[in-house]
């Protein structure tokens, strides 16, 4: 314990975002250099800590079989979700605290073509910045109203749609005085398995957002902004919630592979 | 080509309301006399057990079928809880977090047409999910077969004396698992 605070106290902000900046420097040049455009986060991130033991060092070996069944995936249906599922705010006997909005958008694959009929989960902290987890030990209040977990199928245009209250920041332990910028957790199928995601979701104008290692550890600015939410007046409800519009694209395999049996 | 693609971010530690349900790991029907358990480990780059995986398996019908079934987190409108799989409707699709010491378990049918169980791994400190495969038998294969011996074995689940399959992942270092790229 004592070595670990130590490790700590030398582990400040300052040390983590000149990190931050060297990677995304270091990719900005490899681009310029002629590498390809990295839309996801590489897994060995070294200003996450916890990525260090936790990716692989051997190369992946590149599948090309068109007999692979992960070109396949689960499906779900009418059974796997209940209405109450896709309001966060009436899983209780009491309205959750926070400010009350709408998230809704729609997923698509990576030709555009809507994701119908498929499974979107999303989990969040409280507004006070708490998840319902006995892990969190953050010193902020639980609210009986909000457990902040919810499903969907998305609809015939791909479209999902969520009521929730906006989620508080949070402290955590990657270096001292650590805050993950506000943000949604979402889990998403496509037609085969190999189009899965699990990704988040962030609020625009956050002040948190540079120093986030997680946001950060998607080094192409264009793809790290894809994971931030637009504040849509269309979308909010008069006198009720503010609205959010949030599009997922799904990477995946080229066209031609989804299209047999859909 | 790639178009504009949402990026991946970690699942995280706090999953554990929203992904996991009650018998994820059932996939087999109750009581069917031809289920096979696979079960293991989760290893990081250190040799301990990664507690917070959670891990998804996709896998054809035992008659070859690859369509899945709805139902895998089957619902109960009156209270909102979970009900598990009809007995009639083999899903293909399994969800199980790891325990405290690292371990999982599944009980599924052997996969039709194919030798293996698709396997997705998310956990807290991967950026972005991995891909690999539970071979239950040794057969020519394209994934296999690009292997040398010692990195091929990796992706094999060997049988125990009890007939359950063990297929440990290890994150990094040594032996590490053979993951998997389908861009």
């Amino acid at each position: 314990m004592p070595q670990e605070t130590r490790i700590q106290d030398v582990l400040t902000q300052e040390v983590i975002s000149g990190e931050i900046a060297a990677a995304q420097d270091a990719y900005i040049e490899s681009v310029a250099g002629g590498a390809p455009v990295r839309h996801h986060p590489p897994r060995d991130y070294p200003p996450y800590r916890s990525s260090l033991l936790r990716h692989p060092v051997q190369p992946l070996l590149a599948v090309g079989d068109p007999e692979a069944v992960e070109l396949a995936g689960p499906v779900f249906g009418v059974t796997d979700v209940t209405d109450l599922d896709r309001d966060l705010t009436r899983q209780h006997g009491v309205e959750p605290l926070g400010e009350r909005i709408t998230v809704s958008g729609r997923v698509l694959d990576r030709d555009g073509r809507p994701v119908r009929g498929q499974l979107v989960e999303i989990w969040q902290a409280n507004a006070a910045g708490r998840y319902a987890h006995q892990r969190d030990q953050h010193p902020a209040p639980l609210d009986p109203g909000f457990t902040g977990v919810g499903r969907c199928l998305t609809d015939d245009q791909g479209g999902y749609s969520f009521t929730t209250v906006k989620p508080g920041a949070y402290p955590w332990r990657n270096h001292v005085n650590a805050w993950r910028p506000a943000h949604i957790h979402f889990s998403l199928f496509g037609a085969a398995f190999v189009q899965r995601l699990i990704t988040q979701m962030y609020f625009p104008g956050d002040p948190l957002f540079a120093d986030d290692p997680i946001l950060q550890s998607v080094t192409d600015s264009a793809a790290r902004a894809r994971l931030v939410a637009a504040y849509d007046h269309e979308l909010s409800v008069p006198e009720w919630s503010l609205g959010y519009r949030w599009d997922i694209v799904l990477d995946g395999p080229a066209a031609t592979w989804t299209e047999e049996g859909r | 080509m790639t178009g504009p693609v949402t990026p991946s971010q970690t699942i995280g530690p706090f999953y554990g309301y929203a992904l996991p349900f009650p018998s994820g790991g059932d996939v087999a029907p109750a009581g069917h006399p031809e289920a096979v358990v696979v079960h293991g480990f989760v290893y990081d780059g250190a040799g301990q057990p990664v507690p917070d995986a959670l891990l998804e398996f996709w896998q054809p019908a035992p008659d070859g079928s690859r369509s899945g079934r709805p139902g895998s987190l089957r619902r109960d409108p009156v209270t909102g809880g979970f009900l598990g799989r009809r007995s009639s409707d083999f899903t293909g699709f399994g969800r199980v977090a790891t325990d405290a010491d690292g371990h999982y378990e599944i009980r599924t049918l052997p996969p039709g047409g194919v030798p293996y169980i698709a396997v997705c791994v998310f956990a807290r400190g991967l950026l972005h999910h991995l891909f690999t495969r539970a071979y239950l038998s040794e057969v020519s294969d394209p994934v296999l077969s690009a292997l040398e011996p010692d990195r091929r074995s990796t992706l094999m689940a060997v049988a125990d004396p009890d007939g359950a399959y063990r297929f440990d992942i290890r994150l990094q270092g040594e032996r590490e698992t053979v993951f998997l790229d389908f861009s």
